[in-house]
């Protein structure tokens, strides 16, 4: 199952000018554990999807979501950098397979 | 008596709960006035509006301007204003002038001070300074008292010497010193969000677990509900619990919607850092009161045993320049790297660069994976081609976008067979100058053992 098909939202964002964050929300308790047992979703595979040295991955049951922190390759806002809200950072996540 | 004299002894006489309304989390951009005046009704205890925010990136701190447009921050400063006042209501504003350094907090009190000439509003204004003193940086970071936030490097003398702006974020305690001086309108320059909402509660005694998380949430206004919203919120704080309603009828704050809102920005959403110490939300509940209302419990706040303040600085790179273009060259498409690379050393060739200070040419081909920085698999048919120059100056910075214009145009590549030009420009001139560059310099964690100097309290008569 892709995760496209099983998450209900998959959204990036900053978390302060260093970090880019991942949020997975699923619409019931059975997507949410399928994803954080799911080998891809794992945090040396996401970092590694992305080209990045480290990756964190947060379960945030209270919404079946999961939280997933990168750190950035370039500051928010740095000339080089391409998205300075860290807002379209989603997409490799999209066809993950879970 | 002061707005805040006024609802505290209320307050202290009647008891109950703390009704809270957060009137923007972007004050600027246009505040819905009707869910705003419906807040009013309300018997508030508490106005607030958030004014900024490190997201739009380093260029307002370092610029000392504004994202929002004067005539857009003006409507809304006077939404609140002079709502705040003819209700007898306090009202407090944080991170004003999106990037709350000296001269944004400044811009914004001059605006405050033109809508108080015209409206003939009198008040009594509390103004919290946020800019932080290099030298006092300085010695915590030598002393080791000073830490990075992600990955950015450790601060040096050179970084807080040559930042065109450093602040730190105010917290609660801040606040709760501009409320003793009596005033009727509190406007800070950088500081924490949740500080704007919880001063109050924290001032009147209240448990600051749950305080805290409400502010973190109402900071947003409405953007906890379902599919989000940019209408007044109204928190209303119990003191082990609160509840939840946006102003506009439609939203509808439910416990999912509200618990989802946790992620939002967070690196962590189950701690938030402040000044004074740790809300830890991993005990959180979510209940419906209704099917608009979410009552909300669980936050718990251990206060720190050494205080720190965030503090963040921008520094000046160089001039910026860009030009905008696009292409349907299936050839040029193809080979856009390799064409790049020889247009920019012809460009050197041409704009001879400063060898201690070299100017640097950044293109970027939208349709290949610029966004993700990754290639796509598919090559476009068409990209959008915007080549950017960071020079010493502007007629550096200039000069090297418009030779870069004119070569990339007529660039020659094996295989092309579109010999008039390369480009589409969208307009004339395609090459812009975007005034000085910045990159966040200072994003870093500084412990300190009194934050009272760090955030000095000025008190004025507004219209007196």
């Amino acid at each position: 199952m892709r995760l496209r098909d099983a998450a209900r939202v998959i959204r990036s964002k900053n978390a302060g000018p260093t970090e880019v964050t991942i949020d997975l929300m699923f619409d019931n308790r059975e997507l949410y554990e399928r994803a954080l047992g799911a080998a891809s979703l794992k945090a040396a595979v996401i970092a590694q999807r992305y080209g990045v040295a480290d990756a964190e991955v947060i379960p945030y049951p209270a919404a079946n979501a999961i939280k997933i922190v990168l750190p950035r390759r370039i500051i928010a806002g740095t000339p080089g950098d391409t998205d300075v809200y860290g807002a379209q950072q989603h997409r490799p996540m999209l066809d993950v397979e879970i | 008596m002061s707005n805040f004299q006024r609802v505290m002894t209320k307050w202290e006489k009647e008891g109950g709960p703390l009704r809270i309304m957060s009137a923007s989390g972007q004050l600027g951009y246009g505040i819905p006035e009707k869910p705003f005046r419906a807040g009013l009704e309300r018997d508030l205890h508490l106005i607030g509006a958030d004014m900024g925010s490190v997201d739009p990136g380093p260029y307002y701190l370092g610029a000392g301007k504004l994202a929002t447009a004067r005539r857009s921050t003006k409507r809304d400063l006077q939404l609140v204003l002079t709502g705040a006042l003819a209700a007898k209501v306090p009202l407090v504003i944080g991170t004003a002038g999106t990037a709350g350094g000296d001269t944004h907090l400044e811009q914004t009190l001059e605006i405050i001070r033109e809508i108080a000439r015209e409206q003939k509003l009198t008040f009594k204004l509390a103004t919290i300074r946020s800019e932080m003193p290099r030298d006092v940086i300085k010695a915590k970071a030598g002393a080791g008292q000073v830490r990075s936030i992600g990955p950015i490097p450790a601060l040096t003398d050179d970084d807080i010497d040559g930042a065109a702006c450093i602040v730190g974020q105010a917290g609660t305690e801040a606040f709760v010193r501009a409320i003793d001086t009596g005033a009727d309108v509190i406007i800070a320059g950088r500081a924490c969000d949740t500080a704007i909402y919880a001063s109050l509660p924290a001032r009147l005694g209240f448990p600051m677990g749950p305080a805290l998380q409400m502010a973190k949430i109402i900071e947003c206004a409405s953007l906890c509900c379902e599919g989000g919203g940019r209408d007044a919120m109204v928190g209303t704080l119990d003191r082990d619990s609160f509840v939840l309603e946006s102003m506009n009828p439609i939203r509808r704050a439910t416990p999912m919607s509200v618990a989802a809102h946790g992620l939002y920005e967070q690196a962590d959403p189950l701690s938030v850092a402040e000044p004074e110490g740790v809300l830890h939300l991993d005990q959180s509940k979510f209940e419906a009161v209704d099917e608009r209302r979410c009552r909300v419990s669980g936050g718990r706040w251990a206060p720190a045993k050494q205080f720190s303040v965030k503090i963040e600085g921008a520094t000046r790179v160089g001039s910026r320049a860009i030009m905008v273009a696009g292409s349907t060259d299936p050839v040029f498409i193809e080979k856009s790297d390799e064409i790049a690379a020889a247009v920019e050393a012809q460009v050197r060739e041409l704009v001879p660069p400063n060898p201690k200070n070299p100017y640097r040419m950044i293109f970027r081909f939208y349709g290949k994976g610029v966004v993700g920085m990754q290639p796509v698999s598919q090559p476009p048919e068409e990209v959008g081609v915007i080549v950017e120059c960071i020079g010493e100056d502007e007629d550096e910075a200039r000069a090297v976008a418009a030779t870069c214009k004119q070569y990339l145009l007529h660039a020659p590549f094996p295989g092309r067979i579109s010999t008039a030009g390369n480009l589409a420009f969208p307009f004339t001139p395609p090459e812009l100058t975007a005034g000085d560059a910045y990159r966040f310099s200072v994003y870093h964690i500084m412990n300190v053992d009194d934050l009272a100097p760090l955030f000095p309290v000025d008190v004025e008569m507004v219209g007196g």
